[in-house]
């Protein structure tokens, strides 16, 4: 069933028949097995990959370096859980490496993203410094490419 | 000026393929799905599309040797025995082509005199006939059949033989048919062959794809050996159908022949094109495996939901493409297509475009997004459904 979540976090959108017979199950086998992975958390959820940028002027993304002092019981995770809750917080990730945790936070603009760090993130306590990045370009996300379709303008051959 | 005085006869008797007039209504068509067209879905792999790129920025724009860059012939040579163990030496064995196309119109001219009969099985791939003829040929064409899984049986193959027979043509995996010869196949069509003084040309574009079993040469049977030229390329396996990448290995003398031509009428293949099957063959296995894998799941899909619909479809073992039988409907395969095209906006080919035998039955490929063949099924079951209605109306 592992070809189910493969299939599923290549394109979501696939009809159930599709999916079934591509991971060479029954459909009803696959409803069911979506369902438990629904259930159990292994499939968080399903969204759409965004290219604001044609949509809107400005969005600004921002991956920010956080230093912390981990707690002595739950270590980082409290104070993980105190920054992640922030709906602005988009992705979060403990690190190995020269600093504790990475912050992916987007906003429409960029006085909104230094608002979050200055006021929210750094005010937390724990929290020993921090370092914004700002994404100038995306260029790929989840193996999609920030590039509108080249038209193909081709005639059609017998092959 | 009266043109048709001065063209050969041979040209003017081979009529353009009927499909044009499909590709025309589709190609005006908004929200169309195409599976006419057989070729991969997929872009050439990047690590090999940099090959090629890199090779530009290196400055290697000039032709390479006739017979194609010794690295390359080293490559394919280590790629044969590695994938199908067929052993040929690269110095003397093999040549590099412009496409599995061209090789296998040196083959036939090097090999065909005026008046030799050329053993064409069909439904098959349109080339073979008309490039038999320009090299002087008479193509004999064999119906292969639905019950045969379009195999090429020892009796059919018998039937055929005169004593002009020159050549067998042997393309398996099939396309349209998705058809493919196994071992125990091959061995009975040896065993036709083997007093005969008939070469064969084995058309084995699609070798990389067969589902289940490994495909198998006419050319891994040792007494066979000497008498096949094996026809294969990079289109197929590797996604490279605009790099224009073919190879033909055969005994030595043969592909000497065929060098020769080559060199008059290409010269060599193109540059750019070898140094990216270099790393195609270096690099590339993984590629295949991902792709064959992604062909699969679509295959599967697509026969078992045409059965569902009621349209008989056997199991094809190889290539992308299937075939299903459309004699059901009471419709020739060729309006069952246009008006497949013109209600339901879904392009596939009629049987019939790929001559005797092919009547019938319809050709879809399955190298499309899973999406489009979804999509392509559901159409498929509306028109199914209209036409019944239609027939328990008129009927």
């Amino acid at each position: 069933m592992e070809k189910l979540l493969e299939l599923l976090e290549q394109d979501c959108n696939m009809p159930l028949s599709a999916l079934a017979a591509a991971a060479g199950v029954s459909e009803e086998e696959a409803r069911s097995a979506v369902k438990k992975y629904e259930d159990d958390r292994t499939i968080l959820g399903y969204q759409a990959i965004v290219d604001w940028d044609r949509v809107r002027g400005e969005n600004v993304t921002a991956l920010i370096e956080v230093n912390v002092t981990p707690q002595s019981i739950d270590g980082f995770d409290r104070i993980a859980e105190r920054i992640y809750q922030y709906d602005e917080v988009e992705s979060m990730y403990l690190m190995s490496g020269s600093f504790d945790l990475t912050v992916i936070i987007s906003g429409r603009t960029l006085r909104e993203v230094a608002r979050f760090v200055s006021e929210r993130l750094s005010t937390i306590q724990g929290v020993t410094g921090t370092a914004t990045h700002f994404i100038l370009k995306k260029y790929k996300e989840k193996h999609l490419v920030f590039r509108p379709q080249d038209p193909e303008e081709r005639e059609y051959i017998f092959v | 000026m009266n043109y048709d005085s001065i063209l050969n006869e041979k040209i003017q008797n081979i009529r353009p393929s009927g499909i044009r007039k499909f590709f025309d209504i589709l190609e005006e068509m908004t929200d169309a799905i195409s599976l006419g067209i057989g070729e991969p879905d997929f872009v050439t792999p990047w690590h090999i599309r940099d090959a090629g790129i890199y090779s530009l920025e290196r400055g290697h724009t000039k032709y390479t040797s006739n017979a194609g860059m010794l690295q390359l012939r080293r490559e394919i040579s280590a790629y044969l025995s590695r994938r199908f163990d067929l052993q040929y030496d690269y110095a003397s064995q093999i040549l590099v082509t412009v496409g599995g196309s061209e090789a296998i119109d040196l083959a036939l001219r090097v090999l065909v005199n005026p008046g030799d009969e050329v053993i064409v099985p069909t439904p098959s791939f349109v080339c073979y006939g008309p490039l038999a003829e320009m090299a002087g040929g008479v193509p004999r064409y064999v119906e292969l059949k639905a019950e045969n899984q379009f195999r090429l049986t020892p009796e059919e193959l018998s039937a055929a033989i005169t004593d002009k027979t020159k050549v067998l043509v042997l393309p398996f995996p099939s396309n349209p048919t998705g058809g493919t010869m196994e071992r125990k196949d091959l061995e009975a069509i040896a065993q036709v062959l083997k007093d005969t003084g008939i070469m064969v040309i084995s058309d084995e574009i699609y070798a990389e794809l067969t589902y289940g079993r490994r495909h198998v040469s006419l050319a891994n049977l040792t007494d066979m050996y000497e008498r096949t030229i094996v026809v294969n390329g990079f289109s197929k396996s590797h996604a490279m159908t605009g790099w224009r990448m073919g190879y033909v290995c055969a005994p030595e003398p043969i592909v000497a022949a065929m060098t020769k031509l080559h060199q008059f009428g290409i010269m060599s293949a193109p540059t750019t094109s070898q140094y990216a099957a270099v790393e195609a063959m270096r690099g590339g296995d993984g590629d295949i495996e991902h792709m064959r894998e992604e062909y699969d799941r679509r295959r599967r899909y697509l026969v078992e939901n045409l059965n569902r619909i009621g349209l008989q479809c056997f199991e094809p073992k190889g290539a992308f493409y299937v075939f299903p039988d459309i004699r059901s409907t009471g419709l020739t395969s060729e309006a069952f297509c246009e008006r497949f095209l013109l209600e339901e906006k879904v392009a596939v080919i009629p049987g019939s475009a790929f001559g005797p035998g092919g009547e019938g039955f319809v050709r879809a490929c399955y190298a499309a997004s899973m999406r489009d063949i979804a999509e392509a099924v559901a159409r498929m079951d509306n028109f199914l459904t209209n036409l019944r209605r239609k027939q328990g109306r008129e009927g």
